[in-house]
């Protein structure tokens, strides 16, 4: 409760709410202390006055009566009526609610039947008929504004006993030889309680302006006595002549509504813990990108290349550094994995290349991107767009989430080609078609007609392809495009993936956590632990040779088909957080050769042409003397 | 599609049933001789046996509902005696001009709300969000009874650009541009509350589907932004808008009883207001019938829209 008040006034609207309500509710308790005149003594002789006239702070109206008195004595009506109305409301309702729920069956159907009816009325029609049928007067409106609102606590609070209803406890009372009516009291109804407090306090506001309505149309309170709805309404006739007879109550209903408002978004947001976390944040076009460093002037070395390049989330205080100085790059054709752990910052460092990293939270705070020489951190969203799809093409993991929903996979494809290519829809039709060809999906042509649901998991991953594919890109990022599959599937699109390489040319960045995938598809490969990369090489030498100790764990875990009764060994221990990095080896905690001077400084990337690993205890001799020397310097 | 519309208006029978169940049994709860309350005090008494005959209202209840269900059937309302006309011209009359006014309204509530909820999202937390954050604070605040009068006092009386009130002048032609004049005020006091409503509910839907993964792959794609967020993003959250704007509408409906009054606009909500303080039953009962089985009848629309949109539901 402590904490949720905190949360509640930490919104310094919700507060301000809060403080207006309690000011005017404060103020109509004392009203009948304070010294005012009768609010329904006339003077016709002091008709409208103007607010500030002596003895009438707020004027007079057309019967020369204090505006203030009424205000305030008004307020009080307006406000207790209001109050009694949703008192009444949640009574009832509730108490249908809970035997609805409660007891099910027949009486559930009838009873939510009748609920479904009277909130198919626009609900002033349903108060007007009551009033019809009552006749025009105060306690007439509030009965109708009660009975109005009535449905809506009975369908609610019905909700939350059903859930109830089919609980342990309720079936332990009623073994226990409870009956029905001391169960609902004793067990139900506590439970239900916050429920129907919340579901009060947010429709309030909406009873006080209901009654305050009837009111003004002349249905609800009856002169002399005055609610702030009939203040309104007979001050309506002297609109233009003595204006503020009406703004007065109007700007009293305006503050109670708004007040009302406020605080109940106040503790609408303090219950959602959604918007605590700031996660509600919406990702702009790009990534943002902060670089504290200058751009690295490395030379080209391949067509794509990633250069220190360092990406962090930014979640309140806390900084996230998912990727920590990635190093790496693509040649024409080649495909190169990024294999490691869930967490080890592979897809944000595949994210990062075209700025696709959701931002907020993320930033990329260094190091450089280059595609063909050219640095995409530094390009503007303009030609970053150009390039993405037509230069840079991605394919994601789970294709259900991937594919927008409502459209169809061949105006998805025809999309693609028609964002960077002036054609006509046919055209891209027509190519889309043989996109759909290209990665072997039957029946292309009544496929072209689906929406993402209608196929299955494997289809929707030859559409995600092919819609890679659909500008002849020069590298596609693959992100784990295979891991919500089936493996009979799986083994299908890996082999696709691989023919289509080879006939276009394409170079491939695969992302996986598998080592078997890795070794059936690509020429090199990089494995990352904790966001940066630990080691580096051509497929087949890193599998045979593994020299990180994490590497070779990895290997160890993928199991092998005839391979004997090999132990299956697990990694121990978990990755750390990367918000919490620990000096030195991120991997030492959990490496069985760890030594102290692993975990004192930074360790290098030690690299001989194509491999490299950050390791001073490699599994196999590496650069022998440079990591003596390295040790020796952690000391 | 067209053997769904049909099966939802199948499914509508019961409910404009019990809608009319509803009303039976809340005007049987008025006290005293209902032939009387029908006719008001000074009915001769030829005219009140006249109208227990026609109305079997000698009979049980059970029957009185079913002859009252059968002449509204046959699409006989019954006679209004303040106005001494059959009931159903004067509904249909004062419905085509609640029509024009609540159908504006709900146009403008559904285009501004949205697009500013549109707005709102793609700049969230920038200047433009917390504008409307704010003017849609204060107009969901501001009952629309006063925002109207507000309104009446400074664009009539003081600025003089509009009309005070009513839908057509008593003297001059009924051009389009006339009725134009006088509706936007009412128009524009009926919508605002509306306009925050789906305002709100439009920023939440596009901040929640701006961060699914869909968004990311029309992004990586190479879509402009502009058609990420009013194509793809939007498109995806109509699904939870347009439910919120069928349930506006009937907000839309009730308001249009104040702002008829405010604006002295000829449509059924002054009509209805008017007869229930000359104790015109018949007039309540028919108006309240005709327009919520209207209502009905939009949100059947609503839903036929909602499936259009979306595939996944099942047609």
């Amino acid at each position: 409760m402590r904490q949720f008040l905190k949360l509640l006034f930490r919104n310094r609207l919700a507060g301000l709410g809060a403080i207006v309500l309690g000011a005017i509710v404060l103020l109509v308790l004392v009203t009948p202390l304070l010294p005012l005149p009768d609010p329904n003594a006339t003077a016709t002789g002091d008709r409208f006055l103007r607010p500030f006239s002596a003895g009438h702070l707020l004027g007079t109206d057309h019967l020369g009566r204090d505006l203030l008195a009424r205000l305030l004595y008004g307020t009080r009506l307006s406000l207790a009526v209001g109050l009694a109305a949703a008192l009444i409301a949640a009574t009832i309702g509730s108490a249908i609610g809970i035997l609805a729920g409660y007891f099910g069956g027949r009486l559930d159907n009838v009873v939510m039947r009748g609920v479904d009816m009277l909130m198919a009325f626009p609900y002033i029609l349903l108060a007007l008929a009551i009033v019809a049928a009552l006749g025009p007067g105060l306690l007439n409106a509030l009965i109708a504004v009660a009975a109005v609102n009535i449905p809506f606590f009975a369908r609610n609070i019905r909700g939350v006993t059903v859930g109830l209803a089919g609980r342990e406890f309720v079936d332990a009372a009623k073994l226990a030889g409870m009956g029905s009516g001391r169960i609902v009291m004793v067990e139900i109804l506590p439970n239900v309680l916050p429920t129907i407090v919340i579901a009060m306090s947010t429709t309030v506001g909406w009873m006080i302006l209901e009654t305050a309505g009837l009111s003004f149309l002349g249905l609800g309170s009856q002169p002399p006595q005055a609610d702030l709805g009939s203040m309104l309404g007979e001050a309506r006739a002297a609109l233009i002549s003595a204006p503020h007879t009406s703004v007065v109550p109007g700007v009293m209903i305006f503050l109670i509504v708004m007040s009302v408002n406020l605080l109940g978004d106040g503790i609408r947001d303090a219950l959602d813990p959604r918007l605590k976390s700031g996660a509600l944040s919406r990702p702009r076009a790009t990534t943002a990108v902060d670089r504290k460093g200058p751009v690295p002037e490395t030379p080209q070395q391949g067509l794509l290349d990633l250069q220190e390049l360092q990406t962090q989330f930014h979640v309140g205080e806390r900084i996230y550094r998912a990727v920590g100085g990635v190093s790496l790059h693509v040649k024409p054709g080649e495909c190169l994995g990024i294999i490691g752990e869930s967490g080890s910052g592979k897809s944000v460092t595949a994210l990062s290349v075209m700025g696709l990293v959701a931002s907020p939270p993320g930033v990329v705070t260094g190091g450089a991107v280059k595609y063909d020489g050219e640095d995409l951190l530094s390009a503007d969203y303009k030609s970053l767009r150009r390039k993405r799809g037509e230069n840079v093409a991605y394919i994601f993991q789970d294709p259900l989430a991937t594919l927008h929903p409502l459209y169809r996979v061949g105006d998805q494809l025809a999309e693609a080609i028609r964002v960077h290519h002036r054609v006509s829809d046919a055209e891209a039709k027509r190519r889309g078609l043989e996109l759909l060809r290209s990665v072997r999906i039957p029946n292309p042509e009544s496929r072209m007609r689906n929406y993402p649901h209608e196929m299955s998991g494997g289809m929707r991953q030859r559409v995600g392809i092919a819609m890679a594919l659909a500008n002849d890109p020069d590298v596609i990022i693959a992100d784990e495009p295979t891991t919500a599959l089936d493996v009979t599937v799986q083994a299908q699109i890996l082999s696709m993936l691989d023919d289509l390489r080879r006939e276009r040319g394409l170079a491939i960045v695969f992302i996986t956590h598998d080592f078997g995938v890795v070794a059936q598809l690509c020429d090199r490969v990089a494995v990352m632990y904790a966001g940066r990369i630990v080691e580096e090489g051509m497929t087949r030498e890193v599998l045979e040779h593994p020299l990180h100790p994490y590497t070779s764990r990895l290997i160890a875990c993928v199991p092998e088909l005839g391979g004997g009764r090999r132990k299956l060994e697990a990694i121990p221990g978990l990755p750390p957080p990367v918000d919490k990095l620990p000096p030195g080896c991120a991997f030492a905690p959990r490496c069985p050769k760890a030594q102290p001077e692993c975990q004192k400084g930074e360790i290098a990337l030690f690299t001989k042409e194509e491999r490299a690993v950050r390791c001073l205890y490699p599994e196999e001799t590496f650069l022998e003397e440079e990591m003596a020397d390295a040790r020796l310097a952690g000391e | 599609m067209g053997s769904y519309i049909l099966k939802r208006l199948v499914s509508a029978i019961p409910v404009l049933l019990g809608i009319t169940i509803i009303v039976f049994l809340i005007m049987a709860m008025i006290p005293g001789d209902p032939a009387t309350a029908i006719l008001g005090a000074y009915a001769t008494p030829e005219n009140v046996e006249r109208v227990n005959r026609s109305l079997g209202l000698d009979e049980p209840m059970v029957q009185r509902y079913f002859i009252w269900l059968g002449n509204m059937l046959t699409g006989d309302f019954g006679r209004s005696y303040s106005l001494n006309r059959p009931v159903l011209d004067e509904i249909l009359e004062r419905f085509n001009a609640t029509l024009i006014l609540a159908g504006t309204s709900f146009v403008l509530c559904a285009v501004l709300g949205i697009l500013a909820g549109v707005v709102s999202a793609s700049r969230q937390y920038g200047f433009a969000d917390k504008a409307i954050t704010f003017t849609v604070l204060i107009g969901i605040s501001i009952p629309s009874f006063f925002l109207g009068m507000m309104m009446i006092l400074l664009f009539a009386v003081n600025l003089q650009w509009l009309p005070v009130s009513g839908m057509w002048p008593i003297y001059g032609d009924r051009t389009l541009w006339v009725l134009i004049e006088h509706l936007t005020m009412p128009a524009l006091a009926l919508a605002a509350v509306a306009t925050g409503v789906v305002a709100r509910l439009s920023r939440s839907a596009m901040l929640e589907v701006l961060r699914q993964d869909y968004i990311r792959t029309a992004r990586a794609k190479g879509v402009p932004e502009r058609r990420v967020i009013y194509g793809h993003a939007l498109k995806a959250a109509m699904v939870s808008i347009i439910p919120v704007l069928g349930i506006q509408a009937g907000f839309v409906l009730s308001g249009a009883v104040y702002i008829e009054i405010v604006f002295q606009w000829p449509g059924v909500g002054r009509m209805l207001v008017n007869a229930i303080l000359q104790r015109d039953i018949l007039l309540v009962q028919g108006g309240v019938v005709f327009v919520a089985a209207c209502y009905v009848l939009f949100n059947i629309a609503v839903d036929v829209a909602q499936s259009l949109l979306d595939p996944r539901i099942k047609t």
